[in-house]
């Protein structure tokens, strides 16, 4: 037989880049191959996993792989564009860099010297927050955030305010332990390739997943077992597991005790200090030692803190915890219904959870010392673990439950503890060593400190002195007290309607407001559009950067192109959202492995780049030296040449004038180049001795210092009892100097609760008699990321449109056949779009991939793409306000507690209109503002 | 007609595991950018901005869903490649000897100068696993990357397919079939790979693994503490924090 001769060892590629992948939140490691075109220019071959990198260890997903795709995209944008036609119709005229920075100047300058607050900067990927932050606080406007508020801020701040901590980027479960693994609300999305890693290893091994999500597919198609839950009522489920584990003593009272303030005491006297911890004569909190029966400190050596204590009246939180979680309506037979579990099968479920932490528990031969200065010779563990995202924090309730879960994990024991949930550095860090919202404006001056932070009572709330509030998203406000990420949802009505003051120019950077990150899309769309009588937009000036021709385009004044993530440089820092491990601190870089090349056109620049060039064209200081030249050069000048703190930059790694110095060191001037050297990233290992136990492990705690995360050994009791949130039910029960107005005194009484509680979700009371019986849901597809990804050539063969996925029960009770349209209706509206059958799912829940409809027009995909024409959003159904149910308020669609966006939380009625050929609503098709994309470059 | 190698010594092939396959997608792509600039022709894209976008995939992942009458309905993701079968129909009906196996290895592969892009292949293939591109004329497929596998320039640990090498589950896995210690035949025997369709008599080298079965947890051997009704708060408080030495 003659079988052709083939080259079985064909060069690969002329050279590989190691740089960071962009195409979701993941940040994984890649190598970039490069070939050399017919020009003698780079280009970009093939894109694979570093194997050598933290986050992803080699592999690379669906979007990774097809990043190739991106740079090349045709929809990237090439020229500054300045409005030439009316807001929204698309019509740009090309204008040169220096005419476009002088334009924003123009604008921003006299803000600034004026009325800093009428500026208002949001970011929509907020990856270099740390720097964008650094630059609004130089700027001096209270207003800047990035996504967080509309995205998941409940599971940060529900992790933050209990643990010091939260899941993903916070900490992840112990892979390489764990044998029982629960997923709440897991979509596909976040994070995405370390979970799938992790799954992989967990079923290699054989180890136990359970996927708790009304949907069942992704991460949730391969659990061993699926609970098909009501939304929203994940948190109704978790305090019925509690009260299980109560009921059944399986609670660790070692670790409640020693860990947690279980063991402080609450305050009983009536007044002011009700239920606020009790604290002594030096206002330090105390416990009840069981050695002698006497007040002891809380980190006294050798304590033994007293669960059961009562002294002088005040009992324990403990007590209160059991007061509260073993009461009937807790009962699975109680809660049942409502979940849409079987009771047996929340008593099956407490009872694995019991049965792997407490007769599973494993031992790691490490000694250890406490804070207390208390020696164990061994670290003990309970290999259960939890992750959760979106799904429990996505609704008006998500405060609470994340809270709950988190209180989950501690009664088994489960936090900081081998095989089960880990935290990665810079966390643990617990809400005392955060900083507090900054928000006093002082005309042509700084900020006095970081936007953003978190509140620990009243007094530090961003309100004005006549108690309006401060920020244009209103965040920081009796409406939404901890609202740690901002509100960028709220940014566009409240600014639309002057509420609580007007702004002059809002400044976006990679946010798609005008289409998938907006609720109620087409009233926003009207709200960037409407003019005031005076002729002038309600929302007089917008500034817009994005790399593509997004929707959002089409709604600025101003438009600054950014570059592509394989052009550019970028920092993913300890400062903001790092790549840590959990046994190592981790940061990274991007750099430009191919040079921005938009023949033909201005061309563009890396966001940050511009940034900081407007900010010398605004003489903003920390980036402007006294002659008023620039302090750096561009964005990886400011990477590596930025302090700040003594010592601290952006990146904690080849630190020192000898580049050898981690964590605290002078900056080095060949700084990126060590890290390119190093494929991109740096790790700090966490000390064997210090792996465990990290809130409370002394050998961590100095570690911690040392490679400055913090500037003194920070030890904390997990907040069960969360003092802050009492602060606030103090308030509203008329405690206080600080007081909220009348209207919201019930409802903050409730929502902050110091004990984790469960709430119906806003929109169930908003369906009750209303005529809308059903939860509709998105989620992300693991191939797919919010907006960016079905522009991409490989990916929208892949997903090039979506279905509303509806289960048998509502698929049979309306006779659907395939093919068929149906027309979705919630109290804001309707929408007409494509169905289709799936049995694994909840049987009054409906769903639908995220993002994937497209405005006609948009991302220089053709008028007739699925996408645009059968493709839909669910936005249009839900409204960044609820509607107004007789008690003359319209209350926001958010959690009470951090203003988080309660996507989730709709409720919809279906009626069958048979076969459609087009999704609606449908807009006007934009004007292209770049060529139509044609053949594949 | 083309012949096929009476036997080969050593059968490469992939095992994938549909117990931990999430369907990401992620080898779809993997596998596209790298035999987009590989073996062969580049694998085209048509319309890909338009209204029927359509292009060339070595590698494709359905999902189906099953619904037991006596159980919660599942998900099983099946990502579908060329099986490289030891009985391949795609190759005796090859008219001109373009489509062949390997002698030395056991894989399918396209000879594409000699392919005449007639489609016979794909017909005979009942697995679905060939494509025509469509700029270029012949029949495209999963080459199990035999540029890669034993490519000089690779370092020795990137020698696997690109999907393997892509996969973020380990779902994948690549070796020799006829090797009895090879981690896909020990991962084969443990866990009951099946062949798909093997009715057909075409004896897939690939295999799957398939699904482990799912359960629905019913049973709680937890026992409560003690009657709280009878005894109270403060009896359930006394008995628990006795618990503690």
């Amino acid at each position: 037989m003659n079988q052709p001769r083939i080259d079985l060892s064909p060069p690969v590629s002329d050279e590989i880049r190691k740089t960071t992948c962009y195409m979701c939140a993941c940040r994984c490691g890649i190598n970039v191959h490069l070939k050399s075109g017919p020009d003698g220019k780079d280009r970009v071959s093939y894109i694979e996993g570093n194997r050598d990198h933290p986050v992803n260890k080699g592999v690379i997903c669906a979007k990774g792989a097809s990043g190739i795709m991106q740079v090349t995209a045709p929809s990237r944008l090439g020229t500054p564009l300045r409005r030439v036609g009316p807001r929204g119709s698309g019509a740009f005229e090309p204008i040169s860099w220096d005419e476009a920075l002088a334009l924003a100047v123009s604008w921003m300058k006299p803000l600034r010297e004026t009325a800093p607050e009428k500026f208002a900067f949001f970011t929509g990927r907020d990856q270099s927050q740390s720097f964008t932050g650094w630059w609004a606080q130089q700027f001096g406007t209270p207003n800047y955030a990035a996504h967080g508020g509309f995205c998941s801020v409940n599971m940060a701040a529900g992790g933050i305010y209990t643990l010091g901590g939260a899941f993903w980027e916070f900490g992840q479960p112990d892979w390489e332990r764990t044998k029982l693994f629960v997923m709440f609300g897991v979509a596909e999305d976040h994070d995405s390739n370390p979970i799938k890693i992790g799954l992989g290893k967990l079923k290699a091994r054989g180890a136990r997943v359970i996927g708790v999500n009304p949907i069942r597919t992704g991460y949730n198609a391969v659990a061993d077992d699926w609970y098909g839950i009501t939304p929203g009522t994940d948190g109704l489920m978790v305090l019925s597991l509690i009260n299980c584990l109560f009921q059944a003593g399986k609670i660790d009272l070692e670790y409640l005790a020693r860990y947690t303030n279980a063991p402080l005491l609450i305050n009983e006297t009536e007044g002011p200090e009700k239920g606020l911890i009790l604290k002594n004569a030096e206002t330090q909190p105390f416990v009840i030692d069981k050695r002698t029966g006497q007040p002891a400190p809380w980190d006294g050596q050798g304590v033994q803190p007293d669960l059961g204590a009562v002294y002088q009246g005040h009992r324990t939180v403990f007590q209160h915890m059991a007061m509260r979680y073993l009461a009937p309506e807790y009962a699975p037979e109680a809660v049942a219904e409502r979940c849409g579990i079987p009771a047996e099968r929340i008593h099956a479920l407490a009872s694995e959870l019991a049965r792997v932490a407490f007769d599973e528990s494993i031992e790691i031969d490490q000694p250890w010392t406490d804070f207390r200065g208390d020696r164990h010779e061994k670290m003990t563990g309970r290999p259960v673990s939890f992750h959760a995202m979106r799904g429990i924090s996505a609704h008006s309730n998500g405060f609470q439950t994340a809270r709950a879960l988190h209180l989950l994990q501690i009664v088994l024991g489960t936090v900081e503890v081998p095989g089960g949930y880990r935290f990665k550095p810079p966390y643990p860090k617990p809400v005392e060593a955060h900083p507090t919202p900054h928000f006093v404006t002082v005309p042509g001056k700084p900020l006095s400190g970081p936007h953003l932070g978190y509140v620990r009572g009243p007094e530090q709330l961003a309100l004005l002195p006549d108690g309006s509030p401060a920020r244009i998203d209103k965040a920081f406000s009796w409406e939404n007290p901890f609202s740690a990420h901002g509100m960028m949802h709220m940014v566009i009505p409240n600014a639309h309607a002057g509420d609580p003051y007007r702004i002059d120019t809002l400044f976006l950077y990679m946010a798609n407001m005008a289409w998938n990150s907006s609720m109620n899309t087409g009233a926003v769309m009207a709200m960037l559009t409407e003019k005031g009588p005076d002729g002038e937009y309600l929302i007089p000036r917008i500034i817009y950067s994005d790399a593509y021709a997004s929707e959002m385009v089409a709604y600025a004044d101003l438009i600054l192109p950014d570059t592509t993530y394989l052009e550019r440089h970028d920092c993913i820092s300890l400062l903001d959202r790092p790549i840590s491990e959990p046994g190592a601190a981790g940061d990274s870089i991007r750099w430009p492995v191919v040079e921005p090349d938009r023949p033909g056109q201005e061309g563009v620049r890396g966001f940050q780049s511009v940034l900081l060039d407007l900010g010398v064209r605004l003489g903003l200081p920390g980036m402007t030296k006294e002659d008023g030249s620039a302090k750096f050069k561009d964005y990886a000048d400011y990477i590596v040449n930025h302090i700040r703190r003594p010592g601290v930059g952006p990146l904690i790694g080849f630190r020192g004038a000898e580049g050898n110095k981690e964590g605290r060191g002078e900056a080095n001037p060949d700084q990126m180049q060590a890290y390119i050297d190093n494929g991109g990233f740096y790790q700090a290992h966490v000390p064997q001795e210090a792996l465990f136990y990290k809130p409370w492990n002394k050998a961590y705690q100095d570690w911690a210092v040392a490679t400055s995360f913090y500037e003194s050994p920070q030890p904390y009791l997990f907040n069960i009892w969360s003092e802050p949130m009492r602060r606030f039910q103090l308030a509203a029960e008329g405690h206080g100097a600080i007081q909220p107005p009348d209207h919201l005194r019930a409802r903050l009484k409730l929502a902050m609760d110091p004990l984790p509680i469960w709430t119906p979700p806003s929109g169930d009371l908003e369906a009750k008699g209303w005529g809308y019986p059903v939860h509709a849901l998105t989620q992300r597809p693991m191939d797919m990321y919010h907006s960016w990804g079905t522009q991409n050539a490989w990916l929208r063969q892949i997903r090039g449109m979506n279905f509303l996925y509806l289960p048998t029960k509502i698929w049979q009770e309306h006779g659907f056949e395939e093919g068929d349209y149906a027309r979705v209706i919630s109290p804001n509206g309707g929408i007409t779009v494509p169905v289709a059958h799936m049995a694994a799912l909840n049987e009054n829940t409906v769903w639908t991939w995220n993002a994937i409809g497209k405005r006609k027009g948009a991302w220089g995909l053709d008028e007739g793409a699925s996408e645009a024409k059968e493709g839909f959003l669910l936005n249009h159904l839900i409204s960044e306000l609820l509607p107004e149910r007789g008690d003359g308020q319209r209350w926001s669609n958010s959690d009470p507690v951090t203003g988080q966006a309660a996507w989730f939380d709709l409720r919809v009625r279906l009626e069958k209109v048979g076969k459609r050929s087009q999704s609606e609503p449908q807009f006007p098709a934009l004007k292209l503002v770049v060529p139509k994309g044609r053949a594949r470059s | 007609m083309t012949t096929l190698p009476q036997s080969t010594t050593t059968k490469l092939g992939l095992v994938i595991d549909m117990d931990t396959c999430v369907g990401c997608q992620a080898c779809v792509t993997a596998c596209k950018g790298w035999n987009d600039q590989g073996y062969g022709a580049p694998l085209s894209d048509q319309d890909p901005y338009g209204a029927n976008p359509s292009g060339t995939f070595l590698n494709r992942v359905h999902s189906y869903q099953i619904t037991p009458e006596d159980a919660a309905p599942i998900i099983v993701n099946l990502p579908r490649s060329c099986l490289h079968c030891e009985d391949a129909p795609c190759v005796t009906v090859c008219p001109t000897g373009a489509s062949y196996k390997r002698a030395e290895d056991g894989i399918v592969l396209v000879n594409e100068d000699a392919c005449i892009g007639c489609g016979l292949c794909a017909w005979a293939c009942p697995y679905g696993a060939r494509e025509m591109d469509a700029d270029a004329g012949v029949m495209k497929k999963c080459t199990l990357c035999v540029d890669r596998i034993y490519n000089e320039n690779l370092p020795e640990i990137d020698r696997e397919p690109a999907c393997v090498r892509a996969c973020p589950t380990g779902a994948r896995h690549f070796g020799d079939f006829a090797d009895p210690d090879s981690k896909v035949s020990l991962l084969s025997a443990e866990r009951g790979g099946i062949a798909l369709m093997p009715e057909l008599g075409t004896r897939p080298v690939n295999l799957y693994l398939p699904p482990r079965p799912k359960d629905m947890m019913t049973a709680s051997p937890l026992a409560p503490l003690l009657d709280i009704r009878a005894s109270g708060f403060a009896g359930w408080l006394d008995k628990i924090l006795g618990k503690i030495g």
